[in-house]
């Protein structure tokens, strides 16, 4: 064969490849949209599910999750902020700074069940905060920690230096320059971050399900020491453990969950990109 | 005030080294008389500007940089731990070579260090405003648009901004470095007539664009080769009759 | 108009009351960050320690010998972590040789092959991968895959292969983005002495381009092997969950396997605390904790030393 033969066929082998890889995505969407609109429905949404789950809806897990989903933020927001603030504007070249990135590396590869343990022993038990959504929101805060960091310190980075020597040299404090010439237009970037890592946090099952998650509640919970229903759990329990659960709601919830964590993305990616065109610089 | 014998800023032995342990200044002495316009010149990366920077202590930005020598400004040491670094920064003001604005309207960038102070009067800060737009040339152009975006001016109009940014501070001294870098000549003839006005009521300190420049604004002057100070004195006796041969060989074009 | 108010002095080693107030205040604030970023050693530290205090009797109480056993199963005291152990490692380096080379292949043609319209399109579906949850994949598999396997001649279809596959496509995007990266980061002079010296396409890729790209691939080889073993619900649902060590025989990979990860997540429901079964769970969290951390320092250290390397070749 030529050389000239040869690098044809490479060239449609490994676009064969690509499209291996890629077109299951549009296939798995598709399959889980066909499968599960179905059911989709007003009732399906905001009615709880009866006769075991095979019937109704699925409005208690649809809530669990959008509880989760806002005591994430709040519990990974503020600290994810001020580490990142740490890490662009006051941290020195030195070990101290490296042991802190080496840290926040290794938080982002800790596997999801592992948080679970840890909620499980530190909220849950050791301060008794028992199965509830504080702790399960604590355990998903904490593991959504570094996705944070990273995206609001890659943010304030942004902020071009100039802003902060020029507000040094009138006269302003660190703290001053960070709150009035660095935050402000860092802001949209981290909360881009803060949505993406809410995504993420929203789709997982593992670190849910010693720490909040329930089978089935009779009732809503009533404040945040109780326990809730969650999305991905109920997905997990609804597929493995309901004999004769009819496979269209399994798919109708597949599909709320793939469509909640997927607009989370879509929020954040269409903030993203109307904030760069919004910059004044 | 013109003929207080005492420097406003005297510098004494100054030598600064980089983290990487380049020397960007070696054993300078200088004074700098009130109401005078001092030019710093010399070829590039001879620590013209780091030594604008320690004037007004940006050189703390410097992490793992080594300072020997003293600064005192009006008889004081600058670095010594009581001083308030903020304050200082207050009464040395700096305005730098590529125009700055910050994000927001005129109004807000000239308001932004009076804010920082704790300047409350909203009142104070207006008479200070018009008074610095005014003192900068700027104020006829911008009067009617306060609140528009300071990036919708054009280049030269963004440095007299700057410009007039340091003088609503109302400081003692203003230290511009290569002001004009980026400006048109018309532009650069504004700023260069705006200082030469501002002297009577400020010192100012320069790093120029070029010998042409700093012959044309310099009351004193001094030449700064390698981090070293090579020679000083006055602008007519620097560029018209200078001591040392570098000097002159910079002066005429010999080198750049 | 002289500033004859002025008084000719230093500023104020004593500042004014409200400077002050700000200054205090200040440090304060700045406290806070500084706290905040050693935090997340703090944190580290403290999820290491939670899993030391609940699982290191484990380690203890049941004998190195029952540890390293062939079998798992808690109810007749048996804590053999060697299935487990198996289980997850059939599974990773099954998940790891299937993406790795899609990885890298698809980066190859989203770098140097794809027309812009085609990389504009497909850079956010492998986003899209990367975002959708393990749950709605594990679950894809259980009801859509393996029955597929099966019907493909497994005796089940939930098996290690199962997992390996979805769990390949869970670490596509991790692969594909740093393959990217370390391709991009090739100069652009290595492509272009290869084509003036009249090699095509082809060649330049896989002779100039990828070799110089290695220890980018290394890195996402490793980062997708940490990805892997620590990925929990996709493999519980369609690994089959049987601990045992599948036998040593060429369908090993068609059989179930349980992974730690899933040993975890399916038994910590039924334990009761301080149990010694319980406690065994949480022994096989700090094998998993110090696995990842391996994993991530090995690939920490591979990223810091390739920036040395790169600016050595310059």
């Amino acid at each position: 064969m030529t050389r000239q033969q040869t690098n044809r066929l490479a060239k449609i082998a490994i676009s064969l490849v690509a499209a291996l890889v890629v077109l299951p995505i549009v296939l798995v969407i598709s399959y889980v949209v066909y499968n599960g609109i179905g059911v989709i429905s007003w009732e399906f949404l905001f009615t709880a599910p009866r006769n075991g789950m095979r019937e109704g809806g699925i409005w208690p897990a649809l809530l669990g999750t959008v509880f989760l989903t806002f005591g994430t933020a709040i519990a990974a927001f503020p600290l994810a902020i001020a580490t990142a603030i740490y890490l662009a504007e006051y941290a020195g070249d030195n070990r101290l700074t490296r042991w802190v990135r080496l840290a926040i590396v290794n938080l982002a590869g800790i596997p999801s069940i592992v948080y679970g343990l840890f909620g499980l022993g530190a909220f849950v038990l050791f301060l008794k905060l028992g199965t509830s959504i504080v702790a399960g929101s604590l355990t998903l805060g904490l593991m959504t920690l570094p996705v944070v960091i990273s995206t609001a310190e890659e943010a304030l980075l942004a902020v071009p230096q100039e802003f902060r020597t020029v507000s040094l040299s009138l006269g302003a404090t660190r703290w001053q320059t960070i709150r009035h010439q660095v935050l402000p237009h860092a802001l949209p970037g981290i909360i881009t971050g803060i949505i993406l890592g809410l995504g993420r946090a929203a789709g997982e099952t593992a670190p849910i399900l010693f720490t909040v998650a329930a089978f089935y509640l009779p009732e809503l919970p009533r404040s945040i020491f109780d326990q809730t229903m969650a999305l991905p759990y109920h997905l997990y329990v609804i597929s493995t453990q309901v004999p004769g659960m009819p496979l269209s709601l399994q798919y109708g919830t597949a599909l709320v969950l793939l469509l909640v964590v997927l607009s989370l993305t879509l929020v954040a990616t269409v903030l993203r990109t109307r904030m760069r065109r919004r910059r004044q610089w | 005030m013109s003929q207080n014998a005492s420097p406003v800023i005297a510098i004494e032995h100054l030598s600064f080294t980089f983290p990487d342990n380049t020397a960007a200044l070696k054993d300078v002495t200088l004074d700098i008389a009130p109401n005078e316009i001092f030019v710093i010149f010399g070829p590039s990366r001879s620590g013209k500007s780091t030594l604008l920077r320690l004037l007004n202590r940006l050189s703390d930005l410097n992490e793992g940089a080594k300072r020997q020598g003293r600064v005192f400004f009006n008889g004081r040491d600058i670095f010594a731990p009581s001083v308030d670094v903020t304050e200082l920064r207050r009464r040395l003001s700096m305005v730098f070579a590529i125009p700055t604005p910050l994000p927001g309207s005129i109004f807000d960038n000239l308001a932004y260090g009076l804010r920082m102070a704790g300047i409350r009067d909203a009142q104070l800060i207006e008479r200070r405003i018009t008074r610095a737009l005014e003192q900068a040339a700027l104020w006829d152009e911008v009067k009617d648009r306060l609140n528009s975006s300071a990036f919708a001016l054009s280049g030269g109009q963004k440095q007299r901004l700057c410009l007039a940014r340091s003088l609503a501070m109302e400081p003692d001294v203003i230290l511009l470095d290569n002001p004009t870098s980026g400006l048109d000549p018309l532009s650069t003839a504004t700023v260069e007539d705006s200082l030469i006005e501002l002297k009577s009521r400020y010192t100012i300190i320069m790093v120029p664009h070029s010998v042409q420049q700093a012959a044309r604004v310099a009351d004193r002057a001094a030449f700064l080769m390698g981090g070293e100070l090579i020679e000083a004195g006055t602008g007519r006796q620097m560029f018209a009759n200078p001591k040392d041969k570098r000097t002159e060989d910079y002066v005429v074009g010999r080198f750049g | 108009m002289l500033k004859t108010e002025q008084v000719a002095s230093l500023p104020a080693a004593h500042p004014a009351p409200a400077a002050r107030r700000r200054r205090s205040g200040e440090w304060w604030i700045e406290q806070l960050i500084r706290g905040a970023g050693l935090s997340t050693i703090v944190i580290i530290g403290l999820i290491f320690l939670f899993l030391l205090r609940e699982g290191l009797p484990a380690f203890v109480r049941i004998s190195p010998l029952n540890l390293l056993g062939v079998r798992w199963y808690p109810i007749e005291e048996l804590y053999g972590l060697l299935p487990l152990l198996v289980g997850s490692l059939l599974v990773t380096v099954g998940a790891v040789v299937i993406a790795v080379p899609l990885g890298l292949i698809t980066a190859i043609y989203l770098g140097e092959i794809a027309p812009l319209w085609q990389r504009e399109l497909l850079k956010p579906l492998i986003e899209v991968l990367a975002g959708i949850p393990s749950i709605v994949l594990g679950f894809l598999g259980w009801v859509a895959l393996a029955p597929l396997v099966q019907q493909a001649g497994a005796p089940t279809g939930l098996t290690a292969f199962t997992g390996a596959l979805i769990l390949a496509y869970m670490s596509l995007p991790t692969i594909i983005s740093i393959s990217e990266d370390a391709l991009y980061a090739v100069p652009k002079e290595y492509r272009d002495a290869a084509l003036a010296i009249g090699a095509t396409e082809w060649q330049t890729i896989w002779r100039v381009v990828v070799p110089a790209a290695r220890s980018g691939i290394v890195i996402a080889t490793v980062l997708g092997i940490g990805r892997a073993i620590g990925e929990t619900m996709a493999v519980m649902m369609v690994t089959g969950n049987a601990a045992n060590i599948p036998a040593l025989a060429t369908g090993m990979f068609f059989q179930p396997v349980r992974t730690m990860t899933a040993t975890i997540a399916a038994e910590m429901g039924e334990v009761a605390q301080g149990s010694l079964h319980y406690q065994a769970l949480f022994a096989i969290g700090i094998v998993l904790f110090l696995l990842t951390f391996a994993i991530n320092s090995l690939a920490s250290m591979l990223i810091g030393g390739g920036k040395q390397q790169r600016s050595n070749q310059l």
